[in-house]
Formats: structure tokens, C-alpha cells, sequence
């Protein structure tokens, strides 16, 4: 449930999200077998991953329109492991 | 800080009851989130450790060898829309409408099954192959990444179909809609996970 003032998504909106979802893993799995992109391949399939990431945790878990008390809880968690993946990384000298 | 957060819930004129209510909502709420958060960790540590051994696969097979992007594709795809009912499912239970509520939790505990039926699909052609648990480094953090994923998927399965049987012996009406919102998080939850191992784990290693 949205936080008061805040007006719910309705169905359609959770469907063209659905469908863009949809389009977007069509996209990643495309772009993933184009060899020309091999040297951006990263951070073209990341930026896609994020959005569809975000768009789950905005629309679906409503997030966006939710209190920014549990965005908060929510991000020191999302902030936090990959600097846990950079501890891990220093504590294996793969940093370099 | 819970009565400033009770007085801006609900604002003046309502009964103790009531703010007690409200209170426990934003309470049971905010518990969730922080879980959700402390389970971020826990997939950052595990999509780590894959990430470290990724390319030690000493005799076993690798990634490039073993994948199957199009099968593993389909699974993501299912559980993306696994979201989507999630979510009408919520809906649907916030206007009362328990009937279709009903369908839409029993779809995506469906599309959740399909999920996990792939996923032990996939691990059996990967043993098969030569990819088990003990191969190599790359193998172990692999299936433990997975393997993890697959069981909060289970756990989520559980729960929905729980939420299934209630509804239809009617102890779960409209008045319980926060513990089908709170498991609705923890589903799209799964989702947003299994979208970070899809591009890590698979995308990008083939």
C-alpha cells in the first residue's frame, strides 16, 4: 500500500511495466550474443539490469511511493553489498 | 518517535485502536525492509564470492561451456511475470476482490514452481555435464549462489500457497492485506535478486 497522499499504481500501469520488463530481458539476451559489443558488453547489460531492477523495487514493491524511512533500511542494504563485494575483493589482494 | 509516526498515519481523531493498528503496520512494515536490506548483503557476499571464482574451473567445465542462455532466458522471463501477479494479486486484495486475489496468488506460486522446476532442470544437465558441487571453485559458489536463490524462491512458494489455503477456508480476508503485501516484498524481492544473477552470473560470463 502506497503512503498516505500518495495515489497506487492500477493493472495497466503494472502491465506496460510487465511489458517493458519483458522487452528489456529480450534486449539484454540480444545484446549478450552481439560480439561487436563485446568490449562495452558490461556496462551495457548492468545499466539494463538497474533499470529493470528499478523498476521493480519502484513500481512493484512501491518504493516510490512508499515512505522514505523504508527506502532508506532498503538502500543501506543495496549501498552496502557492493562495498561488502569491494571488502572481499581487497581481502583477496584482487583489487589490483 | 512511534506516536510522531502514528500521528502522521492517521492524523487527529482517530481511536487508540486504531493508532495501534496503524502503528503495527508501519512497524511490521519497516521490519521487512531492513530484512530486505540485511538479505541484500547476504546475495552481495555470495554474488562476490562467484564473482572471485568465476574463472577457476580447474578440470570441470566452465560457464561458456555449460550455459544455456535461451533456457535460463525463459526461467527469467517467468519469474519477471511472477512479479506482475505479485503484484495484481496485491491489488486485487487491497479492493477486496478476494476472488480474483485468489487467482493471481495461485498463478504466481504456479509461475514460482515453473521457475524452480527449471532450475532443477538445469542443475541435472549441469551434473550430468561434469559440473558439481565439488568440481572446481566456480562450480561451488555457483550452486551456492543458485542454489540459495532457489530456496528463498521455495520459501516464497510456500508461503503464497499457505496464503492459498487461507484465503479459501476464509482466514485470510481483507482485513490481513499487510501479510499479503509483506510476502508480495519478499516475492518481488526473489525477483530483483534473480535479475542481478541473470546479468552477473549468466550474461556476462558467456
Amino acid at each position: 500500500m502506497a503512503a498516505p497522499g500518495h495515489a497506487e499504481p492500477t493493472p495497466r500501469t503494472y502491465w506496460l511495466i510487465a511489458l517493458f520488463l519483458g522487452v528489456i530481458t529480450a534486449i539484454e539476451v540480444a545484446v549478450a550474443y552481439v560480439d561487436a559489443l563485446d568490449p562495452v558488453i558490461a556496462p551495457i547489460l548492468l545499466t539494463l539490469s538497474a533499470i529493470k531492477f528499478g523498476a521493480v523495487v519502484g513500481w512493484f514493491m512501491h518504493l516510490k511511493f512508499d515512505r522514505k524511512l523504508f527506502r532508506g533500511f532498503f538502500l543501506f542494504g543495496l549501498i552496502g553489498a557492493p562495498l561488502l563485494f569491494l571488502v572481499v575483493l581487497a581481502t583477496f589482494h584482487a583489487l589490483v | 518517535m512511534a506516536e510522531a509516526v502514528v500521528h502522521d498515519v492517521l492524523g487527529d481523531g482517530h481511536g487508540e485502536h486504531g493508532a495501534d493498528h496503524h502503528d503495527m503496520t508501519y512497524t511490521r512494515k519497516a521490519a521487512m525492509w531492513v530484512f530486505l536490506g540485511s538479505e541484500c548483503m547476504f546475495f552481495g557476499a555470495l554474488i562476490s564470492t562467484f564473482l572471485l571464482y568465476r574463472s577457476e574451473t580447474r578440470d570441470g567445465p566452465t560457464a561458456t561451456e555449460i550455459f544455456d542462455i535461451p533456457f535460463t532466458s525463459a526461467s527469467s522471463f517467468i519469474l519477471l511475470m511472477s512479479s506482475l501477479t505479485m503484484v495484481l494479486a496485491h491489488h486485487a486484495f487491497h479492493r477486496h476482490d478476494m476472488r480474483r486475489a485468489r487467482i493471481w496468488i495461485l498463478a504466481t506460486a504456479t509461475l514460482g514452481g515453473l521457475f524452480l522446476a527449471g532450475q532443477i532442470f538445469e542443475f541435472t544437465e549441469f551434473v550430468h555435464e561434469g559440473l558439481k558441487l565439488s568440481t572446481s571453485p566456480f562450480g561451488s559458489s555457483f550452486y551456492v549462489l543458485t542454489g540459495f536463490h532457489g530456496a528463498h524462491v521455495a520459501i516464497g512458494v510456500i508461503m503464497l500457497l499457505g496464503m492459498f489455503v487461507l484465503s479459501l477456508s476464509g482466514k485470510l480476508n481483507h482485513h490481513e492485506g499487510l501479510n499479503v503485501e509483506l510476502v508480495g516484498l519478499y516475492w518481488h524481492f526473489v525477483d530483483i535478486v534473480w535479475i542481478v544473477i541473470f546479468t552477473v552470473v549468466y550474461l556476462l560470463q558467456v
